[in-house]
């Protein structure tokens, strides 16, 4: 195996582009050195992505946030503004793990290490987040629900890296939420996830929502008739109600030890309710 | 496969070392710099025996590889100590018996001081949180939480101390 820390992502991907072995991209190593501890990697050329500035920047403009590659979920928990404008994104992203692993986790690692139950994944989605990618083509920008295509599998091309993921502008009276179920208090991979994003008009009223659904389906899923449920609405007990039935019909689960279909399909209704609640509550709705 | 030499500080001091590319910063500590005290309890970060500071970040050393380290600034328990005085942590486990067969002692103590940098005065709550990452199977975790609560305690009541004779000054 050999180990290379490039400087830029240009060089980072004509690396991974020319490698003609196994390569892969190291942010946080929070999944790549697990699987190649238990065997079920073995890189012959590791590219490590955090000597790159642009992977290591939490940056806010006039577009939004862009937070890159190599940011750690605990380095995301201290950044007061983010905090503050994608409340369920920071909490979604600081859900993974303990302090050590906050340490190095990073949401782009998440997002490419394409578990069904990532939990940064739907606050992202549900927050229409884009990825950054540059290659040896160069760059593309792709929605954050269009990289993952089934378990272990996204649609980045060899040679592909996240750089960077883009949080959209903050519009006034917006909020977000990301809630999962797990049969413990924390430590857990979530058995089911729901993450709501919403922004209300003058009069109180929900005007644009998206709600995503994570571990309940091959990818996270965006679940645009939970959304239409609640637009138009202050969140009132049908209007919710329609929300988990619509959530309820997006679910495919498996069924496991972790969690059977009927109650994974049944918790993911709840937690986008209670977590649309939320949300609403945090973009000043009453 | 050829080495990737690594000049960085563990505990202040400049250290220089060549290691395998795939070689954990945890095998680095322990088999090239024989700083054993971080410890290979899972080996896939969920134990957190290994723990260990990179640039102030607490970390498993297990999922850092060696070469990553380069210019970047290592703490260890070994680092905690001050010449023959004990860390107030390192005291109050001691003293509360927080430890049994040890082997998850140095990564509670580096995690219970990463916790106590950013939170001199945590609750009972914030401790628990803070040390879910590291797993002991001998006392239970009541005695940890105790020991790590009083030494925010003792630290809280030195600072005090050191504050008000400063003033003096």
């Amino acid at each position: 195996m050999r180990y290379e820390a490039p400087t830029s992502t240009k060089v980072a991907a004509a690396l991974l582009a020319k490698e003609k072995g196994k390569a892969f991209v190291l942010a946080g190593g929070t999944d790549l050195l697990v699987r190649m501890k238990a065997g079920m990697v073995e890189p012959d050329l590791v590219v490590d992505i955090k000597r790159i500035p642009a992977t290591q920047i939490i940056k806010k403009s006039d577009s939004g946030f862009k937070i890159g590659a190599a940011v750690s979920g605990a380095s995301m928990g201290e950044n007061k503004a983010l905090k503050k404008a994608w409340p369920g994104v920071v909490e979604a992203a600081n859900l993974i793990g303990s302090d050590q692993v906050q340490g190095r986790c990073t949401m782009a690692g998440n997002l490419c290490n394409a578990s069904p139950a990532a939990d940064s994944v739907p606050a992202l989605v549900a927050a229409k987040a884009k990825a950054a990618v540059v290659g040896p083509k160069g760059r593309r920008t792709v929605a954050v629900e269009d990289v993952v295509t089934g378990p272990g599998r996204t649609s980045l091309k060899k040679g592909e890296i996240i750089e960077s993921i883009s949080l959209p502008k903050r519009v006034a009276k917006s909020g977000d939420a990301y809630l999962r179920f797990i049969p413990r208090t924390e430590m857990d991979i979530a058995v089911c996830s729901a993450g709501v994003n919403l922004t209300l008009d003058s009069k109180g009223l929900v005007k644009s929502a998206r709600v995503a659904l994570g571990a309940v389906a091959p990818t996270v899923v965006l679940v645009e008739d939970a959304a239409d449920a609640i637009i138009g609405t202050k969140l009132d007990d049908e209007s919710l109600a329609a929300l988990s039935a619509a959530c309820e019909a997006a679910c495919s689960p498996i069924n496991d030890k972790r969690g059977t279909v009927e109650f994974r399909t049944e918790v993911a209704g709840v937690l986008a309710r209670r977590a649309a609640k939320i949300a609403y509550q945090r973009a000043g709705g009453k | 496969m050829s080495g990737v030499h690594v000049s960085t500080t563990v505990n202040g001091d400049a250290v220089e070392f060549v290691c395998p590319p795939g070689e954990t910063l945890l095998d680095v500590l322990r088999n090239r710099l024989n700083l054993i005290g971080a410890k290979e309890g899972c080996g896939t970060g969920d134990c957190g025996a290994c723990s260990v500071t990179v640039d102030g970040r607490l970390v498993c050393s297990c999922l850092v590889l060696g070469a990553e380290v380069e210019g970047a600034k290592v703490g260890t328990v070994e680092g905690m100590a001050e010449g023959g005085e004990l860390h107030t942590l390192q005291s109050k486990f001691i003293e509360h018996a927080a430890l049994q067969c040890g082997i998850c002692t140095p990564g509670f103590l580096v995690a219970a001081k990463a916790l106590l940098d950013r939170n001199s005065d945590p609750s009972e709550e914030e401790i628990r949180y803070a040390l879910a990452g590291n797993l002991c199977r001998c006392t239970g975790y009541d005695k940890i939480v105790r020991a790590v609560d009083a030494a925010a305690k003792q630290l809280a009541t030195d600072a005090t101390k050191s504050g008000k004779k400063s003033k003096r000054r």
